[in-house]
């Protein structure tokens, strides 16, 4: 009795805690809906799933519990009702692969007029580099890397001469233009994770992978390294603003402005 | 990973097969009584021998595991393969003459030919020994040209897998060892049967790995899968 | 009714022939250097154990830390990462698969089919000495300079082996990939044992599909991590090499500390592949055992044949096999070729399509049972809730795109703890309450029993039912503190205080279930030889605990599946599997079956 009513207590717990807990993702500032949208499919299906299985034990637990005389039954198989089953597990789960995959061929598939954005981790830091009025990143190498060139950008590649470093700062961002970012790591792995733009991929050394998204509300946001990468990894912190393309634009200019600045004497 | 899928995956159908001889579809709960039990027909093989099997699949793994390895690294635009020293190809002839040899010796112990087997495992045993110390004087060769261990992950792996090879083998010869000195202070052929079985066996295993190692380390391996490849496109 | 060919009379007995069992001579060649399968699995369970009160202290002191950031200044970033390392790779490696397998394995697979001892007896006493070495080893590192590697259990390259992880550049991460290797050489001539017995020695009668799911399970978790541990060692020993002699298999050109390293070309995902081909048949070599135990725990004490025998077996054997082909979907966002997301995602959920036929399976036969509710029972049934939690988890972070926001946060910790921390705990612990009576003579206390599972279930339950959420918020696991985050509202403190708690209690009462396993050694009701009234062969020993040997004269014959259970017309609620076949043939009204 008292199990059969705990067991019941956990699914109606474990569905309140969801429903009622100040405790959810935070609210998204990209493109992203339809992630949001496919977890909302998946909770729904494994929370019924749930729920139907706790409270199924729970009624046998109560129902079938030992009293003298009870005797169970002698079945050892049912073929049609496992075969029932098993088609309704099979339409459940193609119900929740099929939007995942839907959306997993747009989360890879960046658009055309998608500007380039490189993110650079480092032990333990963050820094930007944005292509500059041509639109083109140089290349890098990080056999290059020293201390007047801490990303290992290739002076030689013209594509580089006119790119914008940020070391350390904020990166911003105008809303509304998909940005794709071509992420690159100087030591080991990092993870550019964007909580509230759902934005998430691995900086592997060695290599440049990318992630692509859209910013659709203004406001400053978090990044954080998600992939272990030393004893720092927890204060690998960067910022992202997004703004109204004005005031990107007027950021911008101060960057190129503080670029040149500081090439002057040297040129 | 494409090799050692296809490794496993053999090792899935046989898995399978044998499975299904299993009867795996039957409902146990409808027979009463001492069931049809397929061992009582076709007596199953020792116990050593379906361990040394499951070993061997084991083995297979590890190598296929490093094959898959060695093919995912290459892709990468650093690698230069090293030049495969000459007296490699001595090892390979020393390799099967030690494999043909203890296949003799095997024949030998089922005929329960005590002199021959002596000879086929001393035979066996020796050339193991030529080339192993020929494999390490590849080594050297390569060394001796500026191939170091970690001048290039090509020259790595061809230190690694040749020295995986190589303990393993290693290994097989102790094995031979006390069937050799069990064979020399007189047991009779026949019941050193099974040990003279399963060494030759091993041999014969592991001159096959030599083979597709030594494909692998040359590049025929990649060429082949390349013309594969193009056949299925 | 099916014919059944009965065997001729003339049967070969299933005994090895002349099977010498090594009779020990004195009392070290007893107990320490035991060829009796059962001792070494007792020897198995104690390390285990022990491992496991250390891996369950390092997660307290990370618990502390997490709960009350700052307030115990002995943790610091170095040593909380040390810890969570190392009680992962304890947990994972050396507690729930040496336990599951040397333990559980070594015990029951002989006694289950029927045989005297494994096939091996010598390999397997070296088995459980080489895994003893491979512990020391491991726990070596909490005293070499510079102390244990923090690089996660994953051990992902470059950081692994760089100077910014601890024990990265000192002792800790040698000694790490030197103690699996060692471990997984044990392991390999355990799991041949595990293997080779179940092929080779089942005695007579003992059809595969007679075997009790028990066995089935440790029997395709053994094969599974005979094909899968190679793959870990393939990766220590080039992540050895990259370490201890300056190769660059897993290490590009890049920067140590501002300085340029002398390597080039390595790709550290490389690595990752090797790992998860490793890693992800691992996770059902852990739930595969528990499979087969909690699905005989349950059909024992609901007095109730397992419902659907033949779809459980093959369940397990496509589980075992499909588990090879879902690796990459650790490495969704690893940067990895993204188009092979579409792949690993549908094996992936096509994986949950048995599992979910077993989770029903057993909740079918809970129908129309007897069900008693013993403590390996509710133990049984905690394990249901948090699998099927934990399982359900696993397709939100199986279906690819939903794994992006999800993936390295403390979703993935809940999920991995709920489904293979605390579910093949409770199995591991309904395991003990059912087996201690053949291994001792006598019964665990049951009261104690009640207030064990009580407070371990629900408190398990609560500490990571809700952590879940942490993760959806965005919290990153592996953080040392979560700091200042935008997102993050101050109640969350409030919820990592709540989980530290609650942790903290469900570990001291795991004090209550060693005083039970000690005090119940002397004290315990005897138990007689079935005390739960089952069918399988352990059960039916001459003596009880079963001496070397197991059998006395005699090794038993089979006529009947496991799972005979309230047979209709059978004098007794069960019928042994060695009790010969009646004229009275039971299963005439099951025209239907």
């Amino acid at each position: 009795m008292a199990v059969a009513l705990i067991l019941v207590l956990v699914a109606i717990g474990s569905v309140a805690f969801h429903l009622f807990s100040p405790w959810w993702w935070t609210p998204i500032a990209s493109n992203w809906r339809y992630i949001d949208t496919t977890i909302i499919i998946t909770f729904w299906i494994t929370g019924v799933v749930f729920v139907a299985v706790v409270v199924f034990m729970a009624y046998c637990v109560f129902r079938f519990r030992h009293r003298p005389g009870q005797q169970a039954i002698y079945e050892p198989e049912n073929r049609r009702l496992e075969g029932w089953l098993t088609v309704v597990t099979a339409v459940g789960v193609a119900a929740m692969l099929a939007p995942g995959l839907f959306v997993w061929n747009q989360f890879i598939t960046v658009p055309e007029d998608a500007t380039d954005v490189e993110i650079v981790g480092q032990q333990w830091q963050w820094s930007f580099r944005l292509p500059g009025p041509d639109g083109k990143l140089g290349t890098s190498d990080a056999r290059a890397i020293g201390p007047d060139n801490p990303l290992g950008i290739n002076r030689d590649d013209s594509n580089s001469k006119d790119d914008i470093v940020i070391e350390g700062g904020e990166l911003h961002l105008p809303i509304g233009k998909p940005v794709k970012a071509l992420l690159r790591s100087v030591d080991v792995i990092h993870d550019f994770f964007l909580p509230e733009l759902r934005t998430k991929m691995d900086m592997v050394p060695g290599q440049i992978s990318y992630v692509w998204f859209t910013p659709t509300r203004t406001g400053t946001f978090d990044i954080l390294c998600a992939e272990l990468c030393g004893v720092g990894h927890f204060q690998m912190r960067g910022t992202v603003v997004v703004q109204e393309q004005s005031d990107y634009q007027a950021w911008l200019q101060e960057q190129t402005a503080r670029k040149f600045a500081r090439l002057a004497p040297t040129e | 990973m494409l090799s050692i899928l296809v490794f496993l995956g053999l090792l899935a159908v046989i898995a399978a097969w044998w499975l299904a001889k299993q009867g795996i579809a039957s409902k146990p709960w409808m027979e009463q009584g001492v069931a049809y039990d397929t061992r009582e027909f076709s007596p199953a093989p020792s116990p050593a021998k379906i361990g040394f099997g499951v070993f061997l699949a084991v083995v297979g793994t590890l190598f296929a595991l490093f094959i898959s390895a060695y093919a995912m690294r290459m892709q990468l635009p650093d690698w230069r393969a090293p030049p495969i020293p000459q007296v490699v190809w001595l090892n390979t002839i020393m390799l099967i003459l030690s494999s043909v040899a203890l296949q003799g010796a095997r024949t030998a112990a089922r005929r329960d030919d005590a002199d021959a087997l002596k000879i086929g495992l001393a035979a066996g045993g020796l050339a193991a020994l030529a080339f192993l110390s020929g494999q390490l004087l590849a080594w050297r060769q390569l060394m001796a040209e500026g191939y170091w261990l970690a001048t290039n992950s090509a020259d790595a792996f061809f230190y690694i897998l040749t020295g995986v090879h190589g303990i393993h083998l290693l290994g097989g010869l102790i094995a031979l060892a006390s069937t050799g000195s069990q064979a020399w202070r007189g047991t009779p052929p026949q019941r050193l049967l099974l040990s003279v079985d399963l060494c030759a066996t091993y041999w014969h295993f592991l001159l096959l790995v030599w083979l597709i190692l030594l494909s692998v380390l040359i590049g025929w391996a990649g060429e082949v899968a390349a013309i594969c490849r193009q056949l299925l496109t | 009714m099916v014919d059944v060919p009965l065997g001729p009379g003339t049967i070969i007995p299933a005994e090895i022939e002349d099977v010498e069992l090594y009779h020990p001579k004195s009392w070290v060649t007893k107990y320490v250097f035991s060829q009796d399968a059962k001792v070494i699995a007792v020897q198995y369970a104690i390390v285990a154990l022990s491992v496991g009160v250390v891996a369950l202290v390092l997660s307290w002191l990370m618990r502390l830390q997490l709960g009350f950031p700052g307030v115990f200044s002995f943790i610091d970033a170095n040593a909380y990462y040390q810890f969570i390392t190392m009680h992962g790779m304890m947990m994972v490696v050396y507690v729930l698969t040496a336990l599951f397998l040397g333990g559980f394995g070594n015990y029951l697979i002989p006694l289950m089919i029927g045989a005297r001892d494994m096939v091996f007896p010598y390999v397997n006493m070296l088995s459980f000495w080489i895994y003893f070495l491979a512990v020391l080893v491991l726990v070596a590192s909490f005293f070499a300079p510079g102390g244990p590697t923090g690089a996660g259990w994953t051990l992902y390259p470059p950081q692994a082996i760089l100077s910014g992880t601890p024990g990265g550049q000192d002792w800790g991460i040698i000694l790490m990939l030197v103690s699996l290797m060692i471990f997984i050489i044990g392991f390999t001539m355990g799991g041949l044992n595990y293997v080779v017995t179940v092929l080779q020695a089942r005695t007579r009668g003992m059809t595969l599909m007679r075997m009790p799911l028990t066995v089935w399970g440790i029997f395709t978790a053994s094969f599974m991590a005979l094909l899968a541990f190679p793959a870990l060692f393939v990766g220590c020993v080039m992540m050895l090499f990259d370490r201890a002699l300056g190769t660059s298999f897993f290490v590009p050109s890049i920067v140590e500390m501002g300085q340029p390293l002398d390597r080039s070309g390595g790709s550290p995902l490389l690595f990752q592949h090797l790992f998860w081909f490793f890693g992800h048949p691992e996770v059902y070599i852990v739930a595969l055992p528990a499979f087969g135990i909690v699905s005989d725990l349950i059909s024992t004490h609901a007095r109730r044949n397992i419902f659907g025998y033949r779809m459980m077996v093959w369940a397990l054997l496509a589980i075992g096999a499909l588990s090879f082909v879902v690796w990459a979907h650790h490495m969704y966002v690893s940067g990895m070729n993204p188009s092979f997301g579409f792949f690993f995602a549908t094996t992936t959920l096509i994986i949950a399509i048995p599992t979910a036929i077993k989770v029903y399976n057993w909740i079918l036969t809970l129908w129309r049972g007897d069900i008693h509710l013993t403590v390996p029972m509710l133990f049984a049934l905690a394990f249901i809730i948090t699998f099927v939690n934990g399982g359900l988890t696993g397709l939100f972070l199986g279906n690819v795109v939903v794994d992006v926001p999800l993936s390295d946060t403390m979703f993935v910790v809940a999920h991995f703890h709920m489904v293979m921390g605390v579910a093949p705990i409770l199995v591991i612990f309904g395991a003990i309450y059912h087996w201690y009576p053949k291994v001792t003579g006598r019964m665990l206390n049951d009261t104690l029993g009640k207030l064990h599972f009580w407070v371990t279930f629900l408190g398990a339950y609560a500490i990571f039912f809700p952590m879940h959420y942490l993760g959806l918020m965005g919290v990153p696991r592996r953080y040392y503190e979560i700091g200042e985050m935008s997102f993050v509202p101050p109640s969350a403190h409030t919820l990592n205080a709540f989980i530290t708690i609650v942790a903290l209690v469900v570990g001291a009462t795991q004090m209550v279930f060693v005083f039970n396993l000690i005090w119940s050694l002397r004290h315990g009701r005897v138990a007689g030889g079935n005390p739960w009234r089952a069918t399988t062969l352990e059960w039916q020993t001459p003596e009880t605990p079963p001496p070397h040997g197991n059998w006395g004269k005699e090794q038993p014959v089979v006529y009947r599946w496991a799972y005979d259970y309230n047979v209709p017309g059978a004098e007794q609620d069960f019928i042994p599997q060695n009790q010969p076949a009646t004229n009275t043939l039971p299963l005439m009204g099951l025209a239907h079956a």
